[in-house]
């Protein structure tokens, strides 16, 4: 029998091992989510990074290495972010008649993001390079990178900002606008789409499909609203 | 579903090179996603074409953002360092800007008299 360690050396090179274990970490996440009847705190994403990151420890990986196979499924991205035209066009008579709400949705929700995240940070004093790269961080992750950088922020840092505020965004919205009583599926998907890009998406669609439609609505709209608003809020708080 | 998958592709090939030679704001997905939005208005046939594949890509949406989470723990020095203030700062501005988003879009839709009964949410827990 061939030494267990020559194997081990033979796997952790290719991106067999570590895309089937981003695979099996989801598929563990998903399950416990829904053995915890769909509740949001069991959100899966975060289930299957901490199974990964334990993993990755444990067997001293690093993150290059793990990204080496776990890049096939972080490609999916883009397509999947094309895909959201068909909700978005299935529900286009609805999304006509919200011009106006969704506009003031808009503008509350992406303002207030952006000067509340930069006036708590800064009341705990957290300097200039910081603020430019926790600016962005409502917006999905290749657009927060970009006005970043822009703004002088630091994109990794950016990155991680990004990816934290999705899934805390994604835990805390069922909960948050059921005690607001906000029963409306539009307000409810656009608000956390604004708030919290992708994954708040991925939630939206786990709970309703019209919510999910007006939650990538939310997440595009923010992206352009957020490259123009950025700069300006970070040079007058910064 | 290889077809499919191919004209997404497709859209999104487009949305990139539009976004790079053009120097929007808007990463490439998201302009193959106007794109698409376009594209199936003017033929609706493709919007049924598409949809099973893009249904069963949006049901496992959370999958994709794994690979990226896994980032979080990379960078996990620089946010240790920087501790409560950035927590407290995410936690915040998320739950303030969630709120305040979802109370505009209902009090304005209230006030233009576009409230639409069939997207209300019933009873339940969700």
């Amino acid at each position: 029998m061939t030494d267990p360690a020559l194997i081990w050396s033979y796997l952790a090179q290719g991106p067999l091992l570590w895309l089937t274990a981003t695979l099996v970490a989801y598929v563990v996440g998903d399950a416990l989510f829904r053995a915890a009847r769909r509740q949001s705190w069991a959100n899966p994403v975060l289930i299957a990074v901490v199974l990964l990151a334990a993993l990755l420890g444990a067997t001293g990986t690093d993150y290059a290495t793990y990204f080496e196979g776990a890049q096939f499924v972080h490609f999916m991205l883009g397509p999947a972010t094309v895909c959201l035209a068909l909700p978005l066009y299935d529900n286009l008579p609805r999304v006509r008649r919200a011009a106006w709400p969704m506009l003031a949705g808009l503008f509350v929700g992406s303002g207030v993001a952006i000067v509340s995240a930069l006036l708590i940070a800064r009341a705990f004093g957290i300097g200039e390079p910081v603020l430019a790269s926790l600016a962005p961080k409502s917006t999905t992750a290749p657009v927060a990178i970009g006005i970043a950088e822009r703004i002088g922020g630091q994109p990794t840092l950016t990155a991680a900002l990004v990816l934290l505020t999705g899934i805390f965004g994604a835990i805390i919205v069922t909960p948050l606008l059921n005690a607001l009583r906000v029963r409306d599926w539009r307000a409810r998907g656009f608000a956390v789409g604004v708030a919290a890009h992708g994954i708040g998406t991925a939630r939206a669609f786990q709970v309703n499909e019209t919510a999910g439609a007006f939650s990538g609505i939310g997440m595009g709209l923010n992206a352009v609203l957020t490259a123009v608003i950025a700069p300006m809020v970070v040079g007058w708080l910064g | 579903m290889i077809s499919a998958l191919s004209l997404i592709l497709a859209f999104q090939l487009v949305g990139e090179i539009l976004s790079r030679a053009l120097d929007l704001p808007l990463p490439g997905p998201v302009v193959g996603l106007c794109l698409l939005v376009a594209a199936c208005i003017l033929r609706p046939a493709l919007a049924a074409r598409l949809r099973p594949t893009a249904q069963g890509l949006l049901s496992h949406l959370s999958l994709f953002f794994v690979p990226a989470g896994v980032g979080v723990v990379a960078h996990w020095p620089v946010l240790r360092d920087h501790g409560i203030g950035l927590a407290l700062a995410i936690m915040g501005s998320t739950v303030l800007a969630i709120a305040a988003g979802a109370l505009a879009f209902q009090a304005v839709a209230r006030w233009t008299g576009t409230v639409d009964p069939s997207a209300l949410k019933g009873g339940g827990d969700d």
